[in-house]
This record gives C-alpha cells, sequence and structure tokens, in this order.
C-alpha cells in the first residue's frame, strides 16, 4: 500500500512537470533570468572614510595646481576701468550727465584724461560698462523681434507684439522694434594718446569683430538679402524711439550696417547680470616691438549721450587684455585652490577616521 | 390610441421591472410580455470605459479629476495671461499635454485590451433555439437574449444565467463547475426546477410556456429567489441551485437546456466583476503633506520676489529698461507673484505622481516575476491586485493571520474518533501520517507534491483533468488572454491540489466491531463476552452512515459516464430482505445477521485478503451474485469514486467512511446511495438537507432510515454547539473532544435525532412554507433548521488533522523577528488554537499563555486589569533575567494572549478597549480564538485605528474578507476554500511562506526605493527651482530665467526624469540574501525610517546649498563679464544637470549597466539636445534664442572650468556626510553589506553561533498533531 502510493505520488509530480497536454503547456513559472529576479550584476559603491579619502587626495591634488594657474592668469592680465558717469562735481562729465534728455539733438562731449602705469602688449579690448542696468528684466529681454532682425520682411513692417509699446511709432513699424533696440547704447568712446611731446595721437579703434560669428551671420541679417541699397529696404519703418539716426545709417560701412551692425548685435545679446561691460572696440597689436598700449597718459573723448542717472546707473570704459580663460577674474584661481585645500585637508580627516574607526566596524560583530 | 396603450404598457412594464423581473419564452405571443422581454439587457457585454466618440471628452474628464492635471492647466491658462506670461505660451502647454497624453494612451490601451477580450467573448458561440426554424442553430453570445432557450454540452461554457430546465441526466442534475467565477474546482450540482416534465426525455421549448417570475439582477452568487408558474396555475419556488451561472462550466452532464433569465451585464458574473482596488498608501499620505511644504515653500518663494519686485521698482524713475512703467510697483509686484508661480512651477512636484505610478508598476512587475515567489505545485505567482501599498509592504508592524488555510493547508484528513465514548485512537493512522511528515521534511523540494498526491488516486485524476475541457472563460474577469491561456491550461494542477485525498488506515478495534456486524461467528463470541453491546454497534452504524451521507458532496466518477455512474443500482437484497433485517437489526440484531446478512466486507486491505474465506453458506444465492459483483466492480468503481466536497472537512469525513466500507456511491435529489458493510448498496432517500452556515455552525440531512424507514435527522457540527443541542452527551466524549482539541485536531460531532412522526409533520410544514418564501426565506429556513435540530443523540466525534503549511514555523520566528507582531485570529477552538501556535512557533516553551475567558462584561473588566498587572509584575522580574538572553537571541520568553470571541467582544467594547490595547502592547503573540469575521475586522480596525500602525491581514476563507479589507495590506492565499479571499485582496499568494520574501525583501525594497526616490524628486525640482530662484535677485525679481525656455521645460520631463524611476525600480539598498537571513534589518529600516520629515528637510536644505553653489560659482565667475543671459545659464544648466545625476550616483546603493546606460543617456540627452538647438534654431523661441550659446560656451574652457568646480563644491558635503555617517553611525543595513563583504569563512562560522544562540529552545515540533506537544508546558494562567 505504501509503496503504490509512493508510485503514484511520483507519477503525479511528473505530471505536475509535464502537464497534460503534452508540450503545448505554458508555465506561469517566471523567468529565471539575472534581470527578472533582480540579479542584475551591480557595483555597489558604498561610501566609508575609507573609500572616499583617496577621491579627496586626488580632488586636492588636481585642484590646488589647477587653481595656482588660474590665479596667475587672472592676474597676468592687465585691466583698466574709468567711470565717466559724472556723478561727482569734479568729474568732466558732470555737466553732461546733468542737462540730459534722449530727445537732445545736441551732442555734449567730455574729455577724461587717465594714465595707464603699465604698457598693454597684445590686443586691448575696450569695454563700455554699465552698473544697475537690468538688462535682464523680464519684459526687456522679450522685446525683441527675432524674425524682424533676421531680416524677415514681413516681420519688418510688422512687429510682433512682444515689440509693444515699442513696435509702431506714428503709424511706422519701428526697425528695430523693441525696448532692447530702442535703449541701445549711443555713447561714442574715442582714445587718445597723450604722446610724451604734447601732441594727441588717436588710437585706431576696429569696429568689427566684436560680436559673434553666428550672430553677425546667421542670427542677423539685413532685410532685402544683399541689397546694398539699405535705405531703400528700410523703407516705411522709423527708427526707434531714441535713436538719433535710423539704423541704416549706423555705419557707412555697408557690411557694418543695418541689422548687421556689430554694435548693435552686441547690445542685443542681453546681460546676465545688472552690472555688465559690453564689448566696443578692439585695438589691434601692431608688431611685436611696441606694444599695443604703451605707458603713459592717455585722453578718452566722449559724446556723452546715454543717460543713466535717472534709475542710479554708472557708465564705465574698460581696457583689458584677454587669456585663453577669459578676462580678468581671481575668483575661479582662489575657489579652485580653496576647494582643492578643504579636499586635502579633508582627506587627512578621513584619513585618521579610516584608521580609528573604519577598522573597527569591519569587526562589528553581529552578535555583541 | 394604440402606441398610447403600447406607451402604458411599456411604462407599467418598467415599474414591474423594479420590482421583479419575468421571463417569459422568447417566442411567445403575448406582446406586453415579449415587450418587456426587450427591456432587459442583451447578452453583450462591453467593460470598455470609452468608445471612439466617447473617449477624448470622457478621458480628459476623468483625467481633469485629479487635482495634478488640473494645476498643470491652471499654469498652463496663467501663461495666456499677457502680465505675467513667463514662456510662450505654447511651450507651457507642453507638460500638461505630455502628462495627459502619456495617461491616455495608456487608457487606451487598456481599454483595447478590454475591448479585444469582450470582443473574444460576444464571439463566442452557442446554441439557440429558433422558433421559426424549430431548431436549434448557432449563434454568438452576444446576441442571446432573455427568455432564449440555450443548449449547452458538457464543457461548454455558460453564456447567460439561466434557469435548469432540463438535463440529460435522468435525475434531473447536472454538474457545473465554478472556478471561473470564485475558483473552487469543486463540482456543483444544479436541479432541473422541480415540477417540470420528465427528465431524459428530449426538451422541446415549444411546449414550454410556464412564466418565470424572479428577482431583479443582484450580485449575490449564493442567492436567487423566485418562482415558476406553469400554465395549470401551480407556482413552485425557484432556489440558487435551479441556476446555471454566467461563465461556468457544464461537467459530467451531456445536454442541458436553460432558458436565460439574466444576461450580460445583469449576470451574477458580471455584476461580481469589480476592478482592482485603489488603496492610498501610507508613505502617499505623507508625501502629500510634504507637498504641502512644497506648496508653502513656493508661496514664500513667489511672495518674496512679489515684494522685491516691488520693492525694486519703487526706488527706480523712470529706467529706460522699464517697458511698461504705468504699472504701480504693487500691481507689477502682484503680476510677478503669478509670473513667479510659473516659473517655479516645477517646485511642486506634479510629475512626481506619474513617476511613482511608474515606478510601483516596475516595483510589482519584479514582484510578480519572483522565482521564490512562485509555487510549482499550483503554478500560480503571486497575485498583484493593488497596484499602489507596495512600500506598505516594508512597513508592516502588525500581523494578523487566520489559521485554517493560512497556517496550515487546510487539507483535512481523518485522523481518529471517539464513537459512543469509545476512542480509537488509529495509531496506524497517526504513524503514516507522521512518516509522511518525516518524508517531506526530507525532500523539501516535493513537499507539496507529496502531500497533494493521493496515493492510487493520481491515475483517476489525470483523467479527470482530461474530461475537463481547459476551455477557460477566465477572460470574463477581465485578465488578459494571455493570463487565460495559462489559467486554462493548469486547470490539471489546480484540480489535483483542490481535492484533498488521503487513505486512512482503519483503527483494528473499529474494525473488528465493524465485523461483528456482519460476521456471525465473532458476533456470537463477542456478544457472549460482552465486549460489544447492540447499543453501541448500532451508534457505530449510525456513526458512519451519518459521515457517508451527512454531508453535500458530490460523487463523480470520471471514467464512467455520468449516466453509468448516476444510474441507481438495485440494493442487494429485496425490499422483504431489508425490512426484516432491520427489524432484525434493531431488536435482536445478531440473530437476523446470523441467518440474512451476507458477509461483505470491503474495509481494510487485510480484512479483504481475508474475505474470500469467509464464505458463508448460508447465503442466498443472490447474495453471492451479489458479492461477486461487487469484488468486481471493487477495482474501478470503489477507486475511482470522486468527492468533490464544499468544504475539506467534508471530503476527508467521507473518505474516511470509505475506509470504513461506508461508500457514498452516488446522489441524486431525492435520494443517496450507500455501500453499507455488511448490507451492500442501500439507497437512502433524502428528504432534507439543512444547509451549513457559520451562524448554526452545523448542517443536517433528513432522511429516511433505509432500515428502519424512519425519518432520521443526521446533524454534523462544531462541538460546541453540538455538545449544547445533546441529549445527555457522554462525559467520556467530551474528554476525547477536549483531548484532540489539544493535539490540534478539528473536531466535529456527529450527532442523530429520529424525530416523532407527528413532530415531523409539523415541522415539514414549516419547511415548506419556508422554502416557497421569497421574501425573507434565510430567516425563515434558519428558524426552521434551528427547530429541528434539538435533542440530539451524541453518536460520536471526529479528530481531523489540518497540517501546517511547510515552512511556517520558521516564517513566523523570521516575521516575529523582523519586528512584526504575529497575530492569530481563528474562529477554531482555544485548544486548538493554542496547540496551532505551538506547533508554529508563535508560542514558545518559556512563554507564559495568559488567557482570558469570560462570561460577562464585569468579568472580563476585572480580568484584563488582573492580566495587566501580572503582566508587569512578569516584565519586571523578567527583565533582569533576560536582559542578557534577549540581546542575543531575541525571542526571548514573552507572554502570550489568548482571548477568545466572548471576551473579545467585551474587550472590543468601548471602555474596555484602552485596557485591552495596553494589554495587548505588552504581550508578544496574541490569539484570538472562536471568533467571527466581524470580530476579526475589528480587532484589526481596532489595532490600526489606535495604535496608528501598519497592519497587514493575510486569510484565505471568505471569513477573513472583512478583514482583508479593512487591514493597510490585505493579503489573501489562494486555498482551498475558494476566490472570496483573493478577490478582495492586494496580494494574494499560495503559501504562507510566501510572506516572509514578500515582506522582508520586496517590502524592505520597495519602500526604500520609493521612499529615496521620492526624495530624490524632490531634491532634484528644489534644486533646480531654486537656481532660478538665486537668479531673481539679479534681474530686479522680474521672473527672468537664464535659461531657454524649451531647456527648462525640458530639464524636469526628458532630462532628469528617467533616472529617478530606475533608481525607484532597481535600487537595492542591502542584498536580497541578507535581507532574508537578518529579519533584524526589516524593523531596522522601520525605525530608522527613511523617509521621516527630517529627511525631507536635510534633503531641502542639501538642494539649497548644492543650488546656491550651483549658481553663485558661475555668478563670481562672470560677476561684471560681458556674459550674455542665456550664456550665463548655459554653465548653471549643465552643471546643474550633472549634479543631480551624479547626486543619483552617490545616493544609489547599486548601479547596474541599466542605471549606467540610463544615466548616460539622459546626460547625452542634454548636451545633445541643447548643442543640435544652438546650432539649427535660427529664429525659433524668439525671446530667448540660444543660437551659438552653447557652441560657443562648450568651445570655451572656462565653461568646464567652472562647471567641475560648482560640481565639486555641490557634492562634496554630501559625499563626506555618508562617508562619514557610514563610517562612525554604520546603520544595521551597512553593517550587513560589510558582512557580505567579508572572509566567508569567519563570517559563515559567525552566523552559526548567531542561529544557534537564536534557535535555543525552540526546538518544538512542526507537526501540528504531534502528540508530543502539551500546552501544560506553559503555565495557564486564569
Amino acid at each position: 500500500m505504501m509503496a503504490s502510493s509512493y508510485n503514484a505520488k511520483d507519477e503525479d509530480g511528473h505530471i505536475t512537470v509535464s502537464g497534460p497536454g503534452g508540450g503545448t503547456l505554458r508555465s506561469k513559472k517566471p523567468e529565471n533570468t539575472a534581470f527578472k529576479q533582480q540579479r542584475l550584476p551591480a557595483w555597489q559603491p558604498i561610501l566609508t572614510a575609507g573609500t572616499v579619502l583617496p577621491a579627496f587626495f586626488i580632488i586636492g591634488l588636481i585642484f590646488i595646481p589647477i587653481g595656482i594657474g588660474l590665479y596667475v592668469t587672472s592676474n597676468n592680465i592687465k585691466e583698466f576701468e574709468i567711470d565717466y558717469t559724472g556723478v561727482d562735481m569734479s568729474s568732466p562729465c558732470f555737466n553732461c550727465s546733468q542737462n540730459f534728455s534722449w530727445n537732445s539733438t545736441r551732442p555734449c562731449t567730455c574729455t577724461i584724461p587717465f594714465y595707464l602705469d603699465q604698457p598693454y602688449e597684445s590686443n586691448v579690448f575696450m569695454y563700455y560698462g554699465l552698473s544697475n542696468f537690468y538688462q535682464n528684466h523680464r519684459r526687456y529681454v522679450k522685446s525683441r523681434d527675432d524674425s524682424q532682425l533676421n531680416g524677415d520682411t514681413e516681420s519688418l513692417t510688422k512687429p510682433s507684439k512682444e515689440c509693444e509699446p515699442y513696435a509702431f511709432h506714428e503709424n511706422k513699424p519701428i526697425a528695430p522694434c523693441g525696448a532692447i533696440a530702442n535703449s541701445m547704447f549711443n555713447d561714442t568712446l574715442e582714445l587718445f594718446y597723450n604722446n610724451p611731446n604734447g601732441t594727441k595721437s588717436e588710437i585706431p579703434l576696429t569696429t568689427t569683430g566684436i560680436a559673434w560669428w553666428t550672430d553677425k551671420h546667421v542670427k542677423f541679417r539685413n532685410p532685402g538679402g544683399n541689397n546694398p541699397n539699405l535705405t531703400a529696404v528700410f523703407q516705411g519703418t522709423t527708427k526707434p524711439v531714441n535713436w538719433h539716426r535710423p539704423v541704416y545709417e549706423l555705419d557707412t560701412d555697408a557690411e557694418n550696417n543695418g541689422f548687421i551692425n556689430e554694435d548693435f548685435i552686441v547690445w542685443m545679446r542681453t546681460a546676465a547680470l545688472p552690472t555688465f561691460r559690453k564689448l566696443y572696440r578692439i585695438i589691434q597689436k601692431k608688431n611685436n616691438m611696441v606694444p599695443t598700449l604703451p605707458r603713459g597718459n592717455y585722453t578718452l573723448e566722449v559724446v556723452y549721450n546715454y543717460p543713466v542717472r535717472s534709475f542710479e546707473g554708472r557708465k564705465r570704459m574698460i581696457l583689458s587684455t584677454i587669456s585663453w580663460m577669459g578676462g580678468k577674474n581671481p575668483f575661479l584661481g582662489i575657489a579652485y585652490i580653496t576647494v582643492g585645500s578643504v579636499c586635502f585637508f579633508l582627506g587627512v580627516v578621513l584619513l585618521i577616521i579610516h584608521h580609528k574607526y573604519g577598522n573597527r566596524n569591519n569587526s562589528a560583530d553581529i552578535s555583541n | 390610441m394604440y402606441s398610447f396603450e403600447r406607451l402604458f404598457r411599456l411604462h407599467s412594464g418598467k415599474e414591474h421591472l423594479q420590482k421583479k423581473r419575468i421571463v417569459v419564452p422568447h417566442s411567445t405571443e403575448d406582446e406586453e410580455l415579449s415587450e418587456l422581454l426587450k427591456l432587459y439587457k442583451g447578452n453583450k457585454i462591453r467593460t470598455t470605459k470609452y468608445s471612439l466618440l466617447s473617449f477624448l471628452p470622457k478621458n480628459l474628464f476623468e483625467q481633469l479629476h485629479r487635482f495634478a492635471n488640473v494645476y498643470f492647466i491652471f499654469l498652463a491658462a496663467l501663461n495666456f495671461v499677457p502680465v505675467v506670461e513667463a514662456f510662450q505660451p505654447e511651450i507651457s502647454v507642453i507638460p500638461i499635454i505630455l502628462v495627459l497624453s502619456v495617461t491616455a494612451v495608456k487608457d487606451i490601451w487598456e481599454d483595447y485590451c478590454r475591448f479585444k477580450v469582450d470582443h473574444l467573448i460576444n464571439r463566442l458561440l452557442c446554441h439557440v433555439y429558433c422558433s421559426t426554424q424549430k431548431t436549434y442553430v448557432d449563434k454568438c453570445w452576444m446576441d442571446v437574449r432573455v427568455g432564449d432557450f440555450v443548449r449547452l454540452s458538457c464543457n461548454e461554457i455558460i453564456p447567460a444565467d439561466m434557469l435548469l430546465l432540463y438535463s440529460s441526466d435522468p435525475r434531473g442534475v447536472c454538474y457545473i463547475e465554478t472556478a471561473n467565477l470564485d475558483g473552487e474546482t469543486n463540482l456543483k450540482q444544479r436541479e432541473v426546477v422541480s415540477g417540470l416534465p420528465l427528465q431524459g426525455v428530449e426538451f422541446t421549448p415549444e411546449s414550454f410556456c410556464s412564466r418565470i417570475e424572479c428577482e431583479n439582477p443582484k450580485n449575490d452568487l449564493s442567492r436567487f429567489r423566485g418562482y415558476i408558474e406553469h400554465s395549470s396555475g401551480v407556482r413552485i419556488g425557484l432556489q440558487s441551485s435551479n441556476l446555471l451561472l454566467r461563465s461556468c462550466t457544464i461537467r459530467n452532464t451531456e445536454t442541458v437546456i436553460g432558458i436565460v433569465v439574466y444576461a450580460g451585464h445583469e449576470t451574477k458574473a458580471m455584476m461580481n466583476n469589480s476592478g482592482p482596488r485603489y488603496k492610498r498608501s501610507q508613505l502617499e499620505k505623507r508625501l502629500n503633506m510634504d507637498i504641502l511644504w512644497c506648496v508653502v515653500l513656493l508661496i514664500i518663494m513667489c511672495l518674496s520676489a512679489a515684494i522685491g519686485h516691488g520693492l525694486w521698482l519703487k526706488n527706480l524713475k523712470d529706467p529706460v529698461f522699464q517697458v511698461d512703467d504705468e504699472t504701480s510697483p504693487a500691481l507689477a509686484g502682484f503680476y510677478v507673484f503669478w509670473t513667479m508661480i510659473i516659473v517655479l512651477q516645477v517646485l511642486i512636484p506634479i510629475s512626481l505622481y506619474v513617476s511613482i505610478e511608474v515606478v510601483k508598476l516596475g516595483q510589482i512587475y519584479f514582484i510578480h516575476n519572483d522565482l521564490a515567489l512562485y509555487n510549482e505545485q499550483l503554478d500560480s505567482r503571486i497575485q498583484c491586485r493593488a497596484l499602489n501599498i507596495t512600500e506598505d509592504l516594508g512597513q508592516i508592524q502588525y500581523l494578523f493571520s487566520d489559521k485554517t488555510g493560512t497556517l496550515t493547508e487546510n487539507k483535512m484528513v481523518f485522523r481518529r474518533c471517539s464513537i459512543y465514548g469509545v476512542e480509537y485512537p488509529h495509531e496506524e493512522n497517526g504513524r503514516r501520517l507522521e512518516v509522511y511528515e518525516a518524508e517531506k521534511n526530507e525532500a523539501a523540494g516535493q513537499s507539496v507534491t507529496l502531500k497533494s498526491g493521493c496515493s492510487g488516486k493520481s491515475l483517476s485524476y489525470r483523467s479527470l483533468s482530461c474530461n475537463r475541457s481547459s476551455v477557460s472563460l477566465h477572460t470574463l474577469t477581465a485578465e488578459s488572454a494571455e493570463e487565460d491561456d495559462q489559467v486554462s491550461s493548469h486547470v490539471q494542477p489546480r484540480t489535483n491540489a483542490f481535492c484533498s485525498r488521503m487513505e486512512v488506515v482503519p483503527d483494528p478495534q473499529l474494525v473488528r466491531k465493524l465485523k461483528l456486524l456482519c460476521s456471525p461467528v465473532v458476533h456470537l463470541s463477542d456478544c457472549s463476552s460482552g465486549n460489544t453491546s447492540t447499543l453501541e454497534l448500532s451508534y457505530i452504524t449510525d456513526f458512519f452512515l451519518a459521515l457517508a451521507i451527512c454531508n453535500t458532496v458530490v460523487v463523480s466518477s470520471p471514467s464512467q459516464s455520468p449516466h453509468e455512474a448516476s444510474e441507481i443500482r438495485t440494493p442487494l437484497k429485496s425490499l422483504e430482505e431489508i425490512k426484516q433485517m432491520f427489524q432484525r437489526f434493531s431488536f435482536s440484531p445478531f440473530s437476523a445477521l446470523t441467518s440474512h446478512s451476507p458477509p461483505q466486507i470491503e474495509d481494510s486491505p487485510q480484512s479483504r485478503a481475508s474475505r474470500d474465506t469467509k464464505t458463508n453458506p448460508d447465503m442466498a444465492g443472490q447474495g453471492v451474485e451479489n458479492l461477486n459483483r461487487e469484488m468486481d466492480s471493487d477495482g474501478d468503481t470503489h477507486s475511482e469514486l470522486l468527492y468533490e466536497a464544499e468544504s475539506p472537512d467534508e471530503a476527508a469525513l467521507v473518505h474516511a467512511a470509505q475506509a470504513y466500507c461506508c461508500t457514498l456511491r452516488c446522489r441524486t435529489a431525492e435520494s443517496l446511495l450507500v455501500d453499507l458493510p455488511g448490507l451492500g448498496s442501500l439507497a437512502v432517500p433524502l428528504l432534507h438537507i439543512l444547509p451549513f452556515d457559520s451562524n448554526r455552525k452545523r448542517m443536517s440531512v433528513v432522511v429516511r432510515h433505509p432500515l428502519t424507514g424512519q425519518v432520521v435527522v443526521y446533524t454534523k457540527g462544531a462541538d460546541s454547539v453540538i455538545m449544547d443541542l445533546a441529549e445527555t452527551p457522554k462525559e467520556q466524549t467530551q474528554k476525547h473532544l477536549d483531548s484532540y482539541a489539544r493535539e490540534g485536531l478539528r473536531t466535529l460531532c456527529i450527532a442523530k435525532k429520529v424525530p416523532l412522526l407527528e413532530e415531523y409533520d409539523v415541522w415539514l410544514k414549516d419547511q415548506l412554507l419556508a422554502e416557497s418564501s421569497i421574501e425573507n426565506r434565510e430567516e425563515l429556513l434558519l428558524a426552521s433548521a434551528e427547530r429541528l435540530e434539538t435533542n440530539l443523540t451524541l453518536l460520536g466525534t471526529t479528530g481531523i488533522v489540518d497540517r501546517l503549511q511547510e515552512e511556517v514555523p520558521e516564517t513566523i520566528e523570521t516575521l516575529q523577528r523582523a519586528g512584526i507582531k504575529v497575530w492569530v485570529l481563528t474562529g477554531d477552538k482555544q485548544e486548538t488554537a493554542i496547540n496551532i501556535a505551538y506547533a508554529c512557533k508563535l508560542l514558545h516553551a518559556n512563554d507564559q499563555l495568559l488567557t482570558a475567558n469570560c462570561g460577562s462584561k464585569n468579568a472580563c473588566a476585572a480580568l484584563l486589569e488582573e492580566l495587566k498587572l501580572e503582566v508587569q509584575c512578569g516584565e519586571g522580574s523578567m527583565t533582569d533575567l533576560t536582559a542578557r538572553v534577549e540581546s542575543s537571541s531575541g525571542s526571548v520568553a514573552g507572554f502570550i494572549l489568548v482571548i477568545d470571541g466572548r471576551t473579545l467582544n467585551w474587550a472590543l467594547q468601548e471602555e474596555l478597549k484602552s485596557n485591552f490595547l495596553e494589554l495587548t502592547c505588552r504581550c508578544k503573540a496574541v490569539i484570538c480564538c472562536r471568533s467571527t469575521p466581524l470580530q476579526k475586522s475589528q480587532v484589526v480596525q481596532l489595532i490600526r485605528d489606535q495604535l496608528g500602525v501598519m497592519t497587514l491581514a493575510v486569510g484565505d476563507g471568505a471569513n477573513d474578507v472583512s478583514m482583508i479589507q479593512v487591514a493597510d495590506v490585505g493579503i489573501g492565499i489562494s486555498g482551498q476554500e475558494g476566490m472570496q479571499a483573493v478577490m478582495s485582496s492586494d496580494f494574494a499568494i499560495s503559501r504562507f511562506k510566501h510572506l516572509s520574501k514578500l515582506l522582508l525583501v520586496h517590502g524592505h525594497w520597495c519602500y526604500s526605493r520609493l521612499a529615496n526616490m521620492i526624495l530624490y524628486f524632490i531634491y532634484k525640482n528644489v534644486m533646480y527651482v531654486n537656481l532660478l530662484f538665486w537668479y531673481q535677485f539679479f534681474c530686479g525679481f522680474s521672473g527672468s530665467v537664464m535659461t531657454n525656455s524649451w531647456v527648462l521645460i525640458f530639464f524636469n520631463l526628458i532630462f532628469t526624469s528617467i533616472p529617478p524611476l530606475i533608481y525607484g525600480i532597481l535600487d537595492q539598498d542591502t542584498p536580497a540574501d541578507t535581507l532574508m537571513e537578518q529579519p533584524e534589518l526589516y524593523q531596522a529600516a522601520h525605525t530608522s525610517k527613511v523617509y521621516v520629515p527630517n529627511m525631507f528637510w536635510i534633503t531641502v536644505l542639501d538642494a539649497f546649498y548644492q543650488s546656491l553653489v550651483c549658481f553663485f560659482v558661475p555668478y563670481f565667475a562672470f560677476a561684471g563679464s560681458d556674459v550674455g543671459e542665456l550664456s550665463f545659464g548655459s554653465p548653471i544648466n549643465t552643471s546643474a544637470l550633472l549634479i543631480i545625476l551624479l547626486h543619483q550616483v552617490i545616493e544609489s546603493k547599486t548601479l547596474t549597466w541599466i542605471h549606467i546606460l540610463v544615466l548616460v543617456l539622459s546626460g547625452g540627452s542634454y548636451f545633445g539636445f541643447v548643442l543640435l538647438f544652438s546650432v539649427l534654431c535660427v529664429t525659433c523661441s524668439p525671446p530667448t534664442n540660444p543660437l551659438g550659446v552653447e557652441t560657443l560656451q562648450m568651445s570655451q574652457p572656462l565653461f568646464y572650468i567652472i562647471c567641475i568646480l560648482t560640481i565639486v563644491m555641490a557634492l562634496l558635503p554630501r559625499l563626506l556626510l555618508r562617508a562619514l555617517h557610514n563610517t562612525l553611525h554604520p546603520s544595521a543595513v551597512l553593517k550587513s553589506d560589510q558582512m557580505d563583504r567579508m572572509n566567508a569563512g569567519k563570517y559563515s562560522r559567525r552566523m552559526l553561533c548567531w542561529t544557534r544562540s537564536h534557535s535555543r529552545g525552540n526546538r518544538l515540533s512542526v507537526c501540528a498533531d504531534n502528540a508530543g506537544l502539551e500546552p501544560s508546558v506553559a503555565e495557564v494562567v486564569s
């Protein structure tokens, strides 16, 4: 009886496996794959003092040299800055700044002398800087029509509503429309080197090459394709309210006129922060023998058009050489050195901790 | 006029609909009635939610019910208001469109699956009678209408709820399998409506002109009321036994014909079809709290921006960059507030809800696919019915378990019995069961097969299952077609597991006594010795007769056609002879036996061997013939009888009776055919069945005794009830009962009653009245049954073994070590419950047992106080003693409260609740016995609500449903008692042991994964949004952003959306093996909760820090330079993305190639997108045109210098703190991780010591019926 029952059981088990229907059966048994059984080979990063301390040392060892390099590079950059807003009574531009309005037609000029105590060897970049100017204001940033600037003729006559209230003036479409274009920086800056012999020589300033290549060649285009007669192209439009000249009279050079005027392009790329500088001119290096800007006295002549007093803004002129990492900025170098040192220090602390506690844990007993 | 009348009729018909349903054949001449029939729903089913047209509006409407989507739409709409507009309006609708369309696609797909299944079912064919062609024609299911006659053959599926009118079975019964409906694989008998023309003769639908009146569609499967009114005006009551339910399968009957009464969605099957459950998990509740904090944070940030903007404007006088200078500062501030809400919208992690759903789907996928939760024998995986409470599995503190079928197998095996006060220990039987147990332990892998294997019966199983077609309509429950195939193809193992068949080895003493009945030789000697009195013999006979007939077991023999099986064989003896025998039996049975009884013994194998020698020379020729016939048939009929019972106990008892040759041969509606030893096959006219119900706790059959002709009531029921009802129960029997209970046996009492004729007549009248009443029939039937079941004569008791499932003690121990309090709530007796508790190691030898049984509320109150004091004292004395033990082993001697149902009732009342709770909190485990389903749910509710803990209820039967529904997590065990528990559960498993992996591994993982994912998600959003916020300080709080708006929107939607999902689905903070080996980790993870308010704020703080670094490093690097707005945003965005991705690398406990791939792809997609965008987008995305920005930036070394510095600075603190924390305060989880890495030999040695110390003193036997278990080991208090 028992024996027979065993046989039956075996048979039973066999049936369970093969099933009554033969091979057509599909078992519900889950597949035994590493993925489905959650047994994928995995890297298990357990962060302990022991495992992370090499990382800290490595970070420290890499960061400190980089930081030093950055710091030195930054220090080698020469930079000169002069504020010509004319807030103080003593400032030469005080008068200009006082009696100013956007609509004044009579240009106000002021002359500011300055002294460079070291020669600028390579190419010198000349910037104008504005402070407290919120070019990143939400409504301001939006106030432009990219299609118009891209040379779209339809947008030229029908500026986007984003440009409001600077889309139409006296029922004529404004070109370029919008608040950004309307508020374009329109001071003229000129540099003179005061020769030791008393004469002034004007320093040649390059007006091109200051905008991004993509902006100049792709993003900004004059309407009407390569039609050199911009006056005709902009027929039927009007200049922005604050402008003194229409857009097609920004420059005499056809390659730098209209929407593709580089000063205009630079202005249209809105600054990220309320204190910013924008590239104005480049002083090209002449040859290897003479420094671009030798040591000595200079004069900055400003045609003062741009009002900033209403919002307590400041205007500056900046001369700077640049390096591979851009303009002068000691912050990155210091930050790298600091972070690197902190990492190194923490690495040491972790090493101590690891020696003191790390081993204890490994032998930590479950049955204690 | 006609139309008006028609309208009126229709109206009245509708009114009629509301009360009752009238069904007549479809071919009826009566206009009114056929109009009425048209009002009923057709059989076409449509479970889809949408149609092609209604999809868009309906789906949108449904989706807009979710708060998250409304929020999205609000934001999108806000962006269309010009003054507050932050991005271009078309960009801001992307998130909402994306979310809506993802959900819509999911809904369409689900609906399409449902549609396919519906279509399949609607197109199934069946034979419907066509009145014009006068024949049965094939029709699609969907064309079947109420009033149609449907003919079905064996193994066909019933297309609609029909009234059974004809069965090819001459007895007018047919069998249906309701597996598709409730998962029960046993056959249920259905009867033809009584009073119909003779069965067996072909049924002619034309001649049927009766009118059926029944109740309106209800979802109660077991209830059907109505009557049929024949043309003669006779009304006959209809019951659920006349109803064939849709989606059941016809078995063992060649042809049946029925008339459709409910069709389509009005069938009981469809009305019972409910979708998956929606429960809100605990974690989600807390998450909502944190989301609220995020809202507060958002409002604070927006407010500060608004105020800042107002102040900033106030100090400006007509600046050139001010576009519209008319607005007052206050109004501008107000506008900025809304602008900022749009800009900072991702701070409210709305997409988190979508992500959580996806993560949970992934977790469910892995749970569903776990091999460890797969039961090979039943071929069933775990079913996850609730999709959104996976993480609750990792938080369980209280586990409420049913006993029968949950801890035990619910495979009942007759173990021993006591008749007439005499115990028959069935030692051989017990030994066999124990040997069996040992085998099981040896071959653990095969244990289930062994258990379900029934010696000598497997052949018949196989043939049975071959008989059964594998067509299944499981699809009716809206499961996928694939699922359906799998279910249907595995009918066999399921059937196999269901019928519990165990050979019972008869007790020799009892066999000897039974033999007396038939063997005159033995009788004489025994009679003289006075060992066995006549009375005792008649008790024994009655006892076995009761075992065989007092049930609702369905007999089938698969090898024979149903006709053959059901053929009533003529009794062995002529009526005359029987009468004669009866008279001798009752007055002087032995003399009668001497002369007339042929020794047809077919009891035990031993006796069978000697049977041939016992040829009685006095035997009549007929007797010899009969004997031979029986011998011949013995080979096939006997072994091939299949009993399918409603409860396993019944099957066990019938099998036990069979072992003593009291074989139930077949059953019809009117009579039962029983083989009795020495008497041969007897037809027992069945008068009534008073079915089992949980209130009465008993069932009875009323039969006319085949020998005496008297009306006899046989009652079988719980001992507590029967002992009360029985007249003068034997003291001895009570003792036996107690000892059975101590052994952990389920006890049942068998009693009989011979009512006086007048008494019976009176009762019969009431009973018939009750049966035919439509209103409150149940109550009347109950009362009627109770009237009859009085003054019973106790025949004897039976003890049935219900063995523990495999690995139950280990699982319970593991769960307890995991800090889960295990309560057992059972309807069983106290002794049984305690014994099972011992067996499954819930109770240890050194535990102190507190029992609470009291009769009144006051007593209960006093008792609770007393017990509380005792526990306090006990704790005081024990702490010193066991402190040491506790720390090492964890299984310290504790208090176990045993409380019975009555006392529980008092304890659950308002005044005693707190005392009860306090007491139970101090107890290691609580056992509630004799508890009703309601009490079970009350207990769960009490603990859940008062203690605020996470509860889990596990059960397998209908009586556990309420408990399962009340608990936070309800787990159903798909076992022997149907599918009600499974249907109402959140997860359905097939074995109790699966709980440990489900909770310890999947619960732990799911919880930690989800909690970490949520934290990470919040971190990610806060971190990114803060970058935008810091920028406001430098743009006059005007709501400017330094990024292209597409990048901004995609940052959350695309670039950083997948990594958290992977993190939430795949991360494993601890390996599965470690979690299983050290259940303590479950508790550890639970107490040092990952997701607590602290963690939320730490995460937010860290996010703040990182965003500060991420913003201000570029800020200082670019301060005063000629950087443009977008150029400034470029390194910020890039480093934020890399920080967010690397942050996940730090937080992840495991990194697989999937992680790496997703991280790389996420980063890659960002770089790819922005670079392409900055090359191709010439005039698109107007205000923030990115042309040339990224290409230029990424070609400059400064960009990388800034990014590297930012990333290192941002991640440094978290890296450092993680390392320090892990080194100085390693969590339990981490310790175990390190353990894994330790030297393997050292580790296993240590583990060995550890488990040894743990299992000390826990070496109790696994087997529930181990006689060595004595409750006296524990001190029984009170």
